[in-house]
């Protein structure tokens, strides 16, 4: 196992340099400095901003320069936020959009593996129907629809939970929570669903049933195990998908997450604050990946003698 | 399972009336505000930096007029001049020496005494070249302060700025600046605290920690209390302030709102007591059904196209006159906008206590055709292919788009529209890379000079590349003399040659609106839409004290 995940992370290495590579020159490629504004400032100014930032030096220098700091952690100054440095943004940004990713999934999870779990012992009833109309309407409504309209609903109609900000005020944590993981919980549910009620039909169910075990135990302990495969491969790349997309509920609810310093940052050309949410995301990613992927080396025997032979 | 079924209900229903049961007895932000004396503002946008130096945005001047104040400041209806840190001022005969007495219990938030060095200490590093100063060039009116700044000059001394001792403070001026005081009270011409500057980076250093909570020092009536960057800023009332029995609040939170739509939202909720906007959709219902909160009042602000005259056919003026009669401007803010906005016929917006322009630019449609037929062009036939620059915005597409049809249809011209993010836009118009281009420009002070010179040959704001000696002529004689009446004569005959040459196309006057809570009390809009905090309080009684 530990040959493969060494294996795993010596295959990163070579992604996120590419990675960093693209995304440096991309950034600068791209139409508009980070200084441009509607009210034009004179070349003298532009200059000396030019060389604090140490965007007068050649190309090939600043990239030398700039994966000569990354080596040593210095993601670098922000262009935008004047007195911050990408480092201090992230480590402020990253555990808010952690924190609510982590709220996210545990309303997905508790959400979608209980409806989808009834709805596959209750398969083509009411029970399964009602449900899965509406995870499928939970998939197909995005974010940016479905927090203006509970914000619509519990903020301003009945006023219970208010509407924006992140720890400000009692409560307001429950609406993004809430917003974000609805999607997720459909999807699991659907996933769940399936994969339940492909377990629940195989032999070894039917043995449990035989033995006597009480249909509790057969769900929870035997079948769900099963049907769990699926959502884990699924929960990886959301994990991941929910840290790096945060940024539309991040917006409609103004949460300063890293999500919204990332699109935020690409409208602004902040160069720096955009290669360094880029790797910091990129790393992110492909660690998430692994750690599913070992989970699941770790729960299917099939797979581990799989890993075990790429040894 | 019908049962696992109920049972999920039941608690889905507790968890609903425990929610609300929580929620009756909930105090909004709002509520909560007007006990304490907090007031919540809805800032539009995150503050980039408070450093009076290095930042030129709305949302960062509305907290630094908190945090800092200039050597005077301005009554928040009128704008009218009142004593800041300086309680008064001589001006000598020829107008060009001031001559500033600083309050001796001016003091800093950390009871420093502010004294008339600062000043002279600020004022060195605003035009010290390798600062980057964005404003530097406001400084220009001072003598031999263009030459420092530009580096040709080393020697400080010879600016005319000095201290004369800790509490006079004397400036010398490059020319007449009948608006000078004004001018002093711009965030650029605030002090720093200069022990605090150089602890953290130095003189020369922008964007250094001094800004941030805990290490900031500032002479406002409010000092920094805490900054969540993209979610709040937040100040509470400076203890040390001279005037510090006119400041009733205790503290005021700045929102770094992502838009209209959550600030508007926010209010709703009981969340803001002021917003900066509200959606342009919105704003119609408000008017209509008369809410108490809604706000609307015009700014000291022109939406205008700017015609690139180096591109044909808009190098013939005739083209350029045709295109700008043809435009019926009361549509645009009636129709399209309707959000107070006044249709614009000329380039300074007009200024009731002041300068108000006489040219004007004619709505004539038989006129712009026999134009456009006299530049060659007869119903519009072999009008080369141009196009309306916007940068993405639903209100720019929707006036670029009523403008391609009024062209259209009046001189039978097609134009194409072309729409970029903000930054490609920029670079766009930063090279001339367009034809015509949505632009827009607000006043720093109430002057029609911050205005006029935008159009000066070369000016770092001229979008229309365009250049008339004359005009130069006018906006430098109008520099020159401190006579009010022979400025505004300049700036007039300026105003007519602009409207005559149509190097832009002024559409309207822009116009704010915004929610404020009836808790509100003491609060003032104007026309730069300056926040002045000085004798604002919150109060759920009706009538103001």
């Amino acid at each position: 196992m530990l040959g493969y995940i060494f294996r795993r992370v010596l295959q990163a290495i070579p992604v996120i340099l590419v990675v960093i590579t693209a995304t440096f020159f991309m950034v600068r490629a791209a139409p508009g400095g980070p200084f441009d504004a509607e009210r034009q400032v004179s070349q003298d100014v532009l200059q000396s901003l030019n060389a604090r930032y140490n965007l007068d030096a050649p190309l090939w220098k600043q990239y030398v320069d700039y994966l000569g700091n990354l080596l040593q952690g210095d993601f670098g100054p922000s262009f935008r936020f004047a007195n911050r440095t990408v480092n201090e943004i992230i480590a402020a940004g990253f555990p808010v959009t952690l924190e609510l990713s982590l709220y996210a999934i545990l309303i997905a999870l508790v959400i979608g593996l209980t409806t989808g779990i009834i709805a596959s012992l209750r398969a083509n009833s009411w029970q399964d129907y009602v449900p899965m109309s509406i995870s499928m309407a939970g998939i197909c409504l995005p974010n940016m629809v479905l927090g203006p309209l509970l914000v619509l609903c519990f903020g301003i109609w009945l006023g219970w939970l208010p509407v924006s900000g992140w720890g400000l005020t009692p409560g307001d944590k429950i609406l993004p929570a809430l917003t974000l993981g609805s999607t997720y919980a459909a999807y699991i549910a659907r996933i769940s669903r399936g994969s339940m009620l492909e377990v629940l039909s195989q032999d070894y169910i039917r043995t449990a049933k035989a033995k006597g075990l009480s249909s509790a135990r057969i769900v929870f302990v035997h079948a769900l195990r099963g049907a769990l495969n699926p959502v884990i491969s699924f929960m990886g790349p959301a994990i991941a998908g929910l840290l790096a997309g945060s940024f539309v509920v991040e917006t409609v609810f103004q949460i300063p997450g890293l999500g919204r310093f990332y699109v935020e940052a690409a409208f602004n050309r902040d160069y720096t604050m955009i290669l360094g949410c880029t790797i910091f995301f990129a790393v992110l990613i492909i660690l998430c990946n692994l750690i599913a992927d070992v989970i699941l080396v770790w729960l299917n025997p099939r797979l581990r003698t799989q890993a075990r032979l790429g040894d | 399972m019908m049962k696992i079924s109920l049972r999920i209900v039941t608690v889905i229903l507790a968890a609903i009336f425990m929610l609300q049961a929580c929620s009756s007895d909930r105090k909004t932000p709002v509520e909560l505000g007007i006990e304490q004396q907090i007031l919540h503002i809805g800032n539009l946008g995150e503050t980039s930096d408070i450093d009076p130096h290095g930042n030129t945005g709305q949302p960062e001047s509305q907290i630094q007029r908190a945090l800092f104040e200039g050597l005077v400041s301005r009554k928040a209806d009128t704008l009218e001049t009142i004593p800041g840190v300086a309680e008064s001022w001589e001006i000598s005969e020829d107008g060009l020496t001031y001559t500033f007495y600083l309050r001796k219990n001016a003091r800093w938030s950390n009871g420093d005494p502010v004294t008339a060095h600062d000043f002279a200490w600020t004022w060195k590093r605003a035009i010290t070249p390798k600062l980057g100063n964005h404003y530097g060039y406001t400084f220009y009116v001072f003598k031999n302060a263009e030459a420092y700044h530009k580096g040709e000059l080393t020697d400080f001394d010879q600016v005319g700025i000095k201290a004369l001792d800790d509490y006079t403070l004397q400036v010398e001026l490059a020319g007449p600046v009948p608006y000078l005081l004004e001018l002093l009270s711009f965030k650029t011409m605030y002090p720093v605290h200069p022990p605090t500057v150089q602890k953290f980076g130095g003189a020369e250093q922008l964007s250094t920690p001094w800004t941030r909570p805990g290490n900031f020092v500032g002479n406002g009536p409010f000092v920094l209390k805490d900054w969540v960057v993209n979610q709040a800023l937040s100040v509470r009332k400076n203890d040390y302030y001279w005037a510090k029995d006119e400041i009733k609040l205790n503290e005021i939170h700045f929102y770094a709102t992502s838009s209209e739509t959550t600030e508007e939202r926010m209010f709703r909720a009981g969340q803001l007591h002021i917003t900066y906007e509200i959606p342009s959709e919105k704003k119609e219902s408000y008017r209509k059904q008369n809410h108490p909160a809604f706000h609307s009042f015009p700014l000291y602000a022109t939406y205008y196209y700017a015609l690139n005259v180096k591109k044909p056919p808009l190098d013939d003026v005739r083209v350029r006159k045709a295109l700008a009669y043809a435009i019926d401007r009361r549509l645009i803010t009636d129709r399209v906008l309707k959000g107070g906005q006044i249709p614009a016929y000329a380039f300074t917006p007009p200024n009731k206590t002041g300068y108000v322009p006489e040219a004007k630019m004619p709505e004539d449609v038989a006129l712009a055709r026999q134009l456009l037929a006299e530049a060659g062009y007869p119903d519009g036939k072999g009008f080369p292919r141009v196009s309306i620059l916007y940068n993405t915005l639903d209100q720019h597409k929707a006036i670029a788009e009523v403008i391609q049809q009024m062209w259209k249809q009046n001189l039978g011209i097609d134009v194409e529209l072309r729409n970029e993010d903000w930054k490609v836009w920029l670079a766009n118009i930063k090279i001339g890379n367009f034809e015509i281009s949505r632009s827009g420009w607000g006043g720093d002070y109430v002057d029609p000079n911050t205005f006029l010179d935008v159009h000066v040959t070369d000016g770092g704001q001229n979008k229309s590349q365009w250049s008339n000696t004359r005009y130069d002529e006018l906006i430098r004689l109008a520099s020159q003399t401190g006579d009010q009446e022979q400025r505004y004569a300049f700036f007039q005959e300026a105003e007519a040659i602009l409207v005559e040459e149509v190097p832009i196309i002024p559409l309207y006057t822009y116009s704010r609106s915004r929610l404020i809570h009836p808790s509100v009390k003491g609060w003032h809009n104007n026309i730069l839409d300056d926040y002045f905090y000085r004798g604002v309080y919150l109060s759920a009684d009706d009538e103001e004290q």
